[in-house]
């Protein structure tokens, strides 16, 4: 190997390529964060995986994430991806806006995405552009509403079993 | 495949039915609530799919409305085959989070544990491969052994199976001897019985022809399906946390990585084996350097002062009770730290937004994620095939469905 590929050169080498895309990056407890526009993170993951240097092939983990209070960027998509040749962990995030929600799906790039794709809908109603396959997956096909969603509370709000009153609080 | 087959024969196939069969979700030969709807021709399986979410808890709801501590039982119930790892797991990525070094001690503590739950889900996992190919006997041995494990996991914090072993910043308590004394006798008299076990198995007629070349994936795409741990490793691949990023001192131990060639249920299987024995060679190392020192670090605010000075100190109860309700506030940031399950790599990743739960808690399952690989396995084999190449997945129930 001549040159070290450390998350300084990564993220210089993806600003030649993909300056207009990455719209932030920083490094919370030394793993390469991204944050990239929704349409570009197709692109951006495939170039790493394509890269010959950096070959993150890998891919470690895909979830989403609800922020109600960023107006415009309620939803979050984070991809974990790896390289296993050069042991460097990335992380690649794409904010979503709140109405309807959607990322092209990566599920023909990396096949493991497949289910963990079927997840985050599942969970936040995030849509997959191009999934085979976007069903719910943990929970019931009925259900009409996406249960991860900050809106919703763990419990049930109507049970009368566990008012405060009857715990003398 | 013979002069039986003539013109007519190859006629009646293209226009023959296919038969639906679901195996599960409560089937006796799936070792947990697994669905599969089968689509046959005979015994020949066409396609499958898979239906999830039979004991889904949302653990990841949950996690967002518990303090951190109050998180680990929840991980106990993950892969409850090696749930200290989970529980270990959990732990480091809370330490990482608000930076705490743990004392070597500790770490040294930690590996054993971690370790005896490794041998105890390959064990679990071996054994049970055995079963689906008829072989009952080393079950009932190695059951024994899991038993003698949970055993040493009883005298350490008090629990068994759903262990919730150790708290952030250390472990509850130092190991007894008594600990001491069960962990050298389970070193010395597993490795007998054990043996046992790998004549009864290893090179026997009857399993060799159940598990070669049934359920096998290239290391490609087990790359490609999210592969990790055994299964990967099986594969041909030589992917291991333990060594890639090292967490609780496996930088200090010596250690090889079992690998197979073809990722069949055998060299799964194998795979398994060997690492077994890795594991009781990593223990006797962390036994005989056991470093001195204390067992926990120096973080009040999510460590429980003894319960001595509780009782008598008024401090300390005021320290207990804040520990106990959880309020302490963790650092704003985010994080995904893995460590190497039974089956895996084990993945946490936390947002948190400074508050005393986390914002967001996401767990990489390992079996989750490569359990999508199960439908092109079995595809073209057996129905019976297709049972054995399930169990030697090591798929989890508890761990896939969250």
């Amino acid at each position: 190997m001549t040159k070290e590929i450390n998350n300084t050169y990564i993220l210089e080498k993806l600003h030649t390529q993909f300056g207009n895309e990455i719209i932030s990056s920083e490094e919370p407890y030394g793993m390469l964060t991204i944050t990239v526009k929704p349409n570009a993170a197709y692109t951006i993951l495939s170039w790493f995986k394509n890269d010959k240097e950096i070959q993150a092939t890998f891919l470690t983990d895909v979830c989403g994430a609800h922020f109600p209070d960023l107006p415009g960027q309620e939803f979050c998509v984070i991809y974990h991806i790896h390289s296993l040749v050069n042991n460097i962990r990335i992380r690649v995030k794409a904010f979503l806006s709140g109405n309807s929600p959607s990322i092209p799906s990566i599920t023909n790039l990396f096949p493991a995405a497949n289910w963990q794709e079927r997840e985050t809908y599942d969970f936040y109603g995030i849509l997959f552009e191009g999934h085979p396959n976007l069903t719910r997956i943990m929970n019931v096909d009925e259900m009409d509403y996406f249960p991860l969603r900050k809106e919703y509370p763990l419990e049930d709000g109507t049970r009368t079993d566990k008012e405060d009153k009857y715990f003398g609080r | 495949m013979n002069s039986e087959f003539d013109d007519k024969t190859i006629e009646r196939v293209e226009e023959k039915q296919y038969t639906t069969l679901n195996l599960g979700p409560t089937h006796p030969a799936t070792h947990g609530i697994f669905q599969n709807i089968l689509t046959m021709d005979g015994e020949i399986i066409v396609d499958a799919e898979q239906t999830l979410g039979y004991i889904h808890r949302a653990f990841e709801k949950i996690a967002e409305h518990r303090a951190y501590y109050q998180i680990t039982p929840l991980t106990d119930r993950l892969n409850y085959c090696s749930a200290p790892i989970n529980n270990m797991g959990w732990h480091m990525t809370v330490e990482k989070l608000i930076g705490v070094e743990i004392p070597k001690r500790a770490q040294y503590m930690r590996v054993i544990i971690m370790e005896l739950a490794r041998i105890a889900d390959h064990l679990v996992c071996n054994s049970v491969i055995g079963v689906d190919c008829g072989a009952l006997t080393g079950f009932t041995y190695m059951f024994q052994w899991r038993e003698k494990i949970y055993d040493i996991y009883e005298h350490i914090c008090g629990a068994r199976l759903t262990s919730n072993i150790g708290r952030i910043g250390g472990l509850e308590r130092d190991f007894s001897n008594e600990v001491y004394k069960k962990i050298k006798e389970f070193l010395v008299e597993f490795p007998k019985i054990f043996n046992e076990f790998i004549a009864l198995l290893e090179r026997n007629r009857i399993f060799y022809d159940r598990t070669v070349d049934t359920g096998a994936i290239s290391a490609e795409r087990a790359l490609q399906y999210g592969f990790t741990g055994p299964n990967l490793r099986a594969a041909g691949v030589d992917y291991d946390v333990r060594v890639m990023n090292p967490y609780s001192s496996y930088e200090d131990f010596e250690f090889d990585i079992p690998i197979g060639v073809k990722g069949d249920t055998y060299d799964r299987f194998m795979v398994r084996q060997n690492e077994i024995w890795q594991s009781l060679r990593i223990i006797q190392q962390a036994l005989d350097n056991m470093p001195q020192g204390k067992w926990y670090a120096d973080v009040p605010d999510f460590y429980l002062p003894p319960k001595e000075d509780v009782y008598t100190k008024m401090e300390a109860m005021i320290s207990h009770f804040k520990v106990i309700y959880g309020e302490t506030n963790i650092p704003k940031g985010e994080l995904y730290n893995a460590v190497e399950g039974g089956n895996g790599e084990l993945g946490f990743y936390v947002i948190s937004d400074g508050g005393r739960a986390p914002f967001r808690l996401h767990f990489r399952r390992p079996c989750f994620i490569y359990y999508q690989a199960y439908t092109e396995m079995i595809k073209g084999g057996m129905l019976s095939d297709a049972i054995v190449t399930l169990s030697s997945l090591n798929v989890i129930a508890g761990e896939l469905d969250a």
